[in-house]
């Protein structure tokens, strides 16, 4: 297929959008409020005033103000810039919000501000169609530019090319560690020719964390665009997307755009009729954190129990079927298309020195203002938390954030200026991790969220390594031999000993970094772990003969 | 060498009858399912999550059955059915309630939740009433955690849950039923 066609399509596509637009939200957290009936509402409501030729409702992805949805946004072509938010609207309030197009009588709903820092501040590269199109028509997708960037790498660029641009955008992965996506490119592109393969990894274990599912039911098409783009770079023609089982809207929106993009020959056989082929299938996880750890992740594709094994080898010289994969997570993919857009040296240019780009995080816990947002990276803890999250309710302050989930751990208040990227955020005892961000106030006690993370850890441990299946128990059974104020100075010991054990001598990422959020709480809070702890007989003991 | 497959169990493939020798409509779909899939052994997790819909939990027959359609040991199927925490070898009640117990949900209240909830239902996460109409469920983050503290009635997401609200929903189903 000629570039032309291609434009030619979005151009239709565009034009057979309506003047203006009516986006309501559709994504999982929106319709857990009826945000569908919403959507009904408006479209009857357009029907009866009669504005069908002018106005359209879209039922779009997440526009990211999750604690604040249904959320309904108006945008006229004619003025782009000036836009509507409604929030919490109700089915019987899409009455009044279209009547107030045509100025007949005011919308009888909660306006937002648009230009709240929660919006202001935000900087969109993977979200930027996110809640402004329809996830469920390829076209739309097509309208705002999409498989053009695939479309250029196939026609204009060797592989060789694309591999190059990812690595000198600087890119590294989201999915926690922050590993060079480049340079992972560049590993599984040199390995011989063959059969290879692409792994999304979609499987958002990180409790807290919903930005990948929401940019798999906002904007599907963008991360089929991205794992096509990777099989050209490294050789591959099969992809995988590990999805969570958890996550069944992302799993229909997926099929679906898989489907539309085999129609319009974006995927399968001969995509762009160029002599480059890449399928993608969809395989469910069924529910276990560890997954998210490459080599169980591939041991589930394959159909196994989620059993990591030692690296080296690495997934990249023998993965999948003992084949060269490239497991990207679900952010870093979305990132591909915008960099093939605009260049290496645009990507390059946002953010900081080591971590470029921007990152999506979703804030929640003890927040105003809950939900996803996608900043440039560098930015303080406290613009997030403060500025755009607008601090936490009440009377109450921050006490702590916690980051990266049960790798993570836990930042205290007095370090909240420091610019988030990989590097801030590791030199503090936490981790960038996939982008979970749990504001925690006063109340919240650090020894118990320590307790609770463990238990997590405890009962996702796949039980193949004894310092994690054995460690995490008895550092779990500590913690509430702690909270239990039944603990002594010794028991303490034990569990910093225990947490250095299970650091050093786990199989996986999931035990090495279980006992992150018990260092951090203990670093940082000490205190409250000495508050608890009862004095120990025996010492009592020799004192009193003594 | 010629490689011999052994028979099937005679139980499992009797099973796909029922009693009155019509086919099994849900053992129908688990073929339909095995056959898209090409039978292949690394579709097993798919074809699990196919049967526990279909059948509601995943008894033995089913696993031997799939175990011998796919050309696995039993022990791998077992295995597998085992490891995945949304695979349940029990049956669930007719109604399922899940609490989220990921982190925003926790800090928002979702322990107090599932609390109130098991000691209204009074059984425990996990566990089945006995006239087998409700399961209360646990879940480490739904990915709903804007609207925490977030549970799932019966496949349908609700954001912003108190316990009073969850235990009103739980009683609302006893009554449908009773
Ligand atoms: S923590 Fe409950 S939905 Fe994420």
């Amino acid at each position: 297929m000629e570039r032309a066609e291609l434009l030619e399509q979005a151009t239709v596509a565009k034009q057979a959008q309506k003047r203006i637009r009516i986006h309501c939200c559709t994504s999982t957290g929106c319709q857990a409020s009826q945000s569908l009936d919403v959507k009904k509402q408006l479209d009857n409501a357009i029907k009866t005033h009669n504005l069908g030729d002018t106005v359209e409702a879209v039922g779009v992805g997440c526009m990211g103000f999750c604690g604040q949805g249904p959320m309904v946004e108006i945008e006229d072509a004619d003025s782009p810039a000036e836009k509507k938010h409604y929030q919490k609207v109700t089915p019987e309030q899409a009455e009044s919000i279209i009547g107030s197009l045509n100025g007949s009588g005011e919308a009888d709903a909660i306006e937002g501000d648009p230009n709240h820092p929660f919006f202001s501040r935000q900087l969109l590269i993977v979200r930027e169609h996110s809640g402004r199109i329809d996830p469920e028509r390829i076209d739309e997708y097509l309208a705002v530019g999409g498989y053009q960037a695939l479309h250029h790498a196939i026609y204009e660029m060797s592989p060789a090319d694309v591999v190059q641009e990812i690595t000198q955008s600087g890119l590294r992965g989201r999915g926690g560690a922050g590993y060079p996506t480049g340079l992972k490119w560049a590993t599984v592109a040199k390995m011989p020719p063959g059969q290879k393969y692409i792994i999304c990894n979609a499987d958002e274990g990180d409790p807290g964390a919903f930005m990948d599912r929401s940019v798999l039911e906002s904007d599907p098409h963008r991360i089929l665009e991205g794992m096509a783009i990777a099989g050209y770079a490294v050789g591959a023609t099969q992809g995988y997307i590990y999805v969570r089982a958890e996550y069944p809207l992302a799993i229909t929106r997926l099929q679906k755009a898989i489907q539309q993009a085999k129609r319009k020959h974006c995927l399968g056989a001969q995509i762009f009729d160029s002599p480059v082929d890449f399928t993608i299938e969809i395989r469910v996880g069924a529910g276990a954190f560890v997954c998210g750890e490459e080599t169980a992740l591939i041991a589930s594709v394959e159909g196994g129990r989620g059993n990591p094994r030692p690296r080296p080898p690495y997934p990249a010289v023998s993965g999948l079927h003992g084949c060269p994969t490239l497991i990207n997570n679900v952010e870093t993919l979305g990132n591909i298309s915008p960099i093939i857009r605009n260049g290496a040296e645009w990507f390059a240019g946002i953010g900081t020195e080591r971590s470029k780009g921007t990152k999506i995080f979703s804030l929640t816990g003890k927040i105003r203002n809950n939900g996803l947002i996608e900043v440039p990276m560098g930015i303080t803890l406290r613009e997030i938390v403060e500025e755009m999250g607008g601090g936490v309710p009440g009377a109450n302050n921050v006490k702590a954030i916690q980051t990266g989930g049960p790798s993570g751990g836990c930042i205290p208040d007095r370090e909240l200026d420091t610019p988030v990227d990989y590097d801030s955020l590791r030199e503090l005892g936490s981790m960038m991790g996939s982008g979970g961000m749990v504001v925690m106030d006063d109340d919240t006690s650090m020894v118990q969220v320590a307790q609770f993370y463990m238990e997590f850890c405890r009962g996702e441990t796949c039980g193949k390594c004894i310092p994690c299946r054995a460690g995490t128990v008895q550092m779990y059974q500590l913690l509430t031999k702690l909270l239990d104020e039944k603990a002594t100075k010794r028991d303490l010991d034990r569990l910093k000993e225990l947490c250095g054990m299970v650091q050093a001598t786990s199989l996986c990422g999931l035990g090495q970094t279980a006992p992150n959020p018990v260092l951090s709480t203990l670093h940082y809070f000490e205190q409250e772990y000495l508050d608890l702890l009862q004095p120990d007989p025996i010492t009592v003991a020799a004192a009193n003969r003594g | 060498m010629t490689a011999t497959r052994t028979s099937p169990p005679a139980k499992s493939t009797e099973k796909a009858k029922t009693q009155d020798g019509k086919p099994d409509k849900r053992f129908k779909v688990l073929d339909i399912t095995m056959k898209r899939n090409q039978y292949r052994q690394d579709a097993l997790i798919e074809i699990l999550h196919k049967a526990q819909e279909a059948f509601g939990f995943l008894e033995e027959d089913v696993l031997s059955y799939i175990a011998h359609k796919l050309q696995l040991p039993l022990s791998q199927v077992y295995g597998v059915a085992t490891f995945y925490h949304l695979f349940s070898l029990k049956p669930s009640g007719a109604h399922t309630c899940v609490v989220c117990l990921g982190t925003a949900c926790y800090v928002k209240g979702g322990g107090d939740i599932l609390k109130a909830v098991e000691e209204d239902v009074g059984i425990a996460a996990g566990e089945t009433t006995e006239d087998g109409q409700v399961s209360i469920v646990t879940a480490r983050c739904i990915g709903a955690c804007g609207i925490a503290p977030a549970v799932v009635y019966d496949g349908k997401v609700a954001g912003q849950q108190t316990p009073e609200q969850t235990c009103d929903r739980i009683h609302g189903w006893k009554q449908a039923d009773s």
